[in-house]
């Protein structure tokens, strides 16, 4: 076992985190959510520039040839600074379906795509924002030209819209290459959006810890009193599980390993982590994280868009448990079945 | 990245599965931390040591695997899996030991790496007192020097092993006048030496696997001062952050093998299980997080030999884990719950103790808010 990412990727994560400062810095955020159309498109080249709509793409398509683990580290780091861009839509939620012909044109900034598997209501993330949308149905999967009715999203950060089905379909998948792909679509979806809720997370407890050192109540800094570092702590500690969980989701997904648990593991620890740590920073904040002008609401809504966005994670969490009840590797030690009752009181006491 | 077994290590587990199999004593299955059975246990623990599965973690010059912390995580796991218990020498090689390669001398080294190794020395913790628990500075046994010897008087507790243990790692106040944190020293004590009572306490499970130790005119010889005398405090840092260190893979081994065993109640009691479903998965899931932060923090341990405080968080998350765990398995367990099954019911006891020991859960968020979160201090 190895849990380290290798120097490129750190590299790449440090390109990341230096483009957003520069072009997203956190403090344009909440003017860019609150403007139209909510993100600003000229990024978008800028990032098909720097090879990252392309990262998992062959290198004869056009691409760099990498794969998802670099994937996510985008994903992750996009997700720090709530980038209002399709990137989720197109990297994180629609790549695996989009054909390898048109594979060159998304990395190349020409056409971007989102994903629409909500089957009745048709709720597409950057609906407004794309120009192609993945549809999953029960038994086919086909793509469509991104067209219907904006919605009002709790997250201006990521708007919403609801797809109109127009009569122009391309036909992806159907019977159980269609069913097998759906799985693949909906394993890489929550993988995605537990890696965008540990990096909004990360930077929530960050912007936490920073205002508990500094702001003195009592002659004190707030800091010191256990009532405010501990549930700083305890957010540390749920976002580092969250972590371990979604890199290893992550890294599955990269290696094409056959798993049904570890993405819905991880995005239920890591959207719970996400709403737990932005609740607990606004009360460390006092009246001040109550604000609109705090970014901290717009962390709050993408965690809580994120924890229903992926479903509710208790409902992951209990198909998770019939699995694992199904599954021969839970099973006890062979010495150890079900424990029988043992009526009389142990003899060494 | 690399998240499975490489081919050796594959290969390493599987001949360690083929060895526990044929090697485990049936009576022993299951007994966790417990020390009953005591000749087997001793038996077991030498067993391990001869064949090389001890020690992993230590260096090569002093007898060890060479820092090889992939495969003791895999021992620890594989251990787990069989339920065999807690090795013996488990203070020895988490904490006596790596504490004496820290701040040892050459003859101290020679005197109890080798030892420690081929489990022929147990050791104990007397940190606790009566007076001093999670203020480990304010601890009161005195060590006065007299000649080439230091004269110990006074009293420990809680210190697991220690009716088992030939030697003590021993904090004492040798300096009273001192500031805080200066006047402590840190000794090597024989556990068989004149003056050295242990009695041992009686725990809520019934158990007694820890002990008051008291010391009467206790002679230790001033070559057995670890690290300065006046230095107690830097050197019982050491230990700590070794204690929760190697506790990492232990814990979660333990955790693990009480999932499976939840999981499989569940898998019986289907109906029972039905409304606990998501809370039987999230304890599964926080497992699997602990396992994997495990190995995450290697890295820590790779570059610099020291453990970093990301084990007080295994350590932190686990104890929680391991007590939410228990409950759901007596919801699983229904009106039976009332009767003991020797198994969930004291386990959900013994868990009681495990946001307590190696340092209180309160403690353990106090260290992370200062050392990792760099929040100011609370004291
Ligand atoms: C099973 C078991 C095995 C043990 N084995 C050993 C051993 O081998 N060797 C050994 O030396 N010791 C051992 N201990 C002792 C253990 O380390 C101590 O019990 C522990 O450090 C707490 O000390 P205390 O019992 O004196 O409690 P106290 O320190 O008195 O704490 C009482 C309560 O106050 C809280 N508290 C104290 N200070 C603070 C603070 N600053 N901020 C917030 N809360 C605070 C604590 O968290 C706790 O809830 C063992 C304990 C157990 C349960």
């Amino acid at each position: 076992m190895d849990f380290r990412f290798s120097e490129e990727q750190d590299e790449l994560r440090q390109q990341a985190r230096a483009f957003l400062d520069r072009r997203l810095p956190a403090a344009a955020l909440g003017q860019m959510a609150d403007s139209e159309p909510g993100w600003d498109p000229s990024t978008w080249q800028e990032i098909a520039e720097l090879g990252w709509l392309g990262v998992s793409t062959a290198e004869e398509l056009g691409g760099a040839g990498l794969g998802y683990l670099e994937e996510a580290i985008l994903i992750e780091e996009f997700g720090r600074r709530l980038y209002s861009g399709p990137y989720l839509a197109s990297v994180g939620l629609a790549l695996p379906a989009i054909p390898q012909g048109q594979l060159g044109e998304l990395a190349m900034g020409r056409v971007r795509w989102s994903l629409c598997d909500s089957e009745t209501l048709r709720l597409v993330p950057n609906l407004m924002d794309v120009d192609q949308v993945v549809v999953v149905e029960r038994d086919q999967v086909y793509s469509v030209p991104a067209a219907g009715q904006p919605l009002t999203s709790i997250d201006a950060t990521r708007r919403m819209g609801r797809l109109e089905l127009g009569p122009d379909r391309e036909l992806l998948a159907t019977g159980a290459e269609a069913a097998e792909l759906a799985l693949r679509l909906r394993r890489r979806k929550l993988s995605a959006l537990a890696l965008e809720a540990v990096g909004l997370a990360q930077q929530v407890l960050e912007w936490g810890v920073e205002h508990a050192r500094a702001r003195e109540q009592f002659e004190k800094k707030i800091g010191s009193y256990q009532a405010v570092s501990h549930p700083l702590v305890n957010s540390f500690v749920e976002i580092e599980l969250a972590r371990s969980l979604a890199y290893w989701a992550a890294w599955l997904l990269a290696g094409g390993h056959e798993d049904q648990l570890a993405a819905p593991a991880a995005y239920a620890a890591a959207a719970e982590a996400a709403v737990n740590t932005c609740e607990r920073v606004i009360q460390v904040h006092g009246g001040m994280g109550f604000t609109w002008d705090s970014p901290l609401h717009r962390y709050y809504k993408r965690s809580l868009w994120i924890q229903h966005f992926g479903g509710p994670p208790d409902l992951h969490r209990t198909q998770v448990a019939r699995q694992l009840m199904l599954s021969s590797e839970a099973g006890p030690p062979a010495s150890q079945s079900a424990p029988g009752l043992r009526t009389i009181a142990r003899t060494t006491r | 990245m690399e998240l499975q077994d490489t081919a050796e290590e594959a290969e390493y587990r599987a001949r360690l599965r083929a060895w526990i199999a044929e090697h485990l004593p049936q009576e022993l299955v299951g007994l966790g931390t417990r020390t009953g059975r005591l000749p087997l246990l001793r038996q077991w623990s030498r067993a391990l040591s001869d064949a090389g599965y001890v020690g992993l973690t230590w260096p090569a010059e002093y007898g060890g695997g060479g820092g090889r912390y992939a495969l003791e995580g895999i021992i620890l796991e594989e251990l787990a899996r069989a339920d065999a218990p807690q090795h013996l020498g488990t203070i020895g090689l988490g904490m006596a030991g790596p504490t004496i390669m820290v701040h040892g001398t050459g003859e101290q080294k020679a005197a109890h790496l080798q030892r420690i190794l081929q489990a022929e020395e147990i050791w104990c913790q007397g940190f606790s007192e009566p007076g001093a628990g999670s203020d480990l500075a304010s601890v009161r046994t005195r060590a006065e020097l007299r000649g080439d010897v230091f004269l110990v008087n006074g009293q420990k507790v809680w210190s697991s092993y220690a009716h088992l243990a030939d030697w003590c790692i021993l904090v004492t106040l040798s300096d009273p006048d001192a500031a805080r944190y200066r006047g402590l020293t840190y000794l090597l004590v024989d556990m068989h030496s004149p003056g050295v009572e242990v009695r041992p306490l009686r725990q809520m499970t019934g158990d007694a696997d820890f002990n008051e130790i008291f010391f009467t005119d206790v002679e230790v010889p001033a070559a057995n001062v670890l690290g300065e005398v006046g230095g107690g405090w830097q050197v019982a840092m050491t230990t700590l952050l070794h204690e929760r260190a190697t506790l990492g893979f232990a814990l979660t081994g333990l955790l693990d093998s009480g999932i499976r065993r939840l999981l499989a109640l569940a898998a019986a009691n289907r109906d029972a299980a039905e409304p606990w479903l998501a809370q039987i998965a999230h304890e599964w899931i926080q497992l699997q997080a602990l396992k994997l932060t495990a190995h995450r923090s290697l890295g820590q341990l790779d570059r610099t030999g020291m453990p970093g405080p990301e084990g007080s968080v295994i350590k932190l998350a686990w104890s929680e884990s391991s007590q939410r765990m228990t409950k759901l398995a007596r919801q699983l367990l229904g009106e039976t719950a009332v009767l003991d099954d020797g198994i969930w019911n004291y386990q959900q006891l013994r868990s009681r103790g495990n946001t307590i020991e190696a340092g209180t859960s309160e403690i353990l968020r106090n260290i992370v808010a200062e050392r990792v979160l760099q929040l100011p201090r609370s004291r």
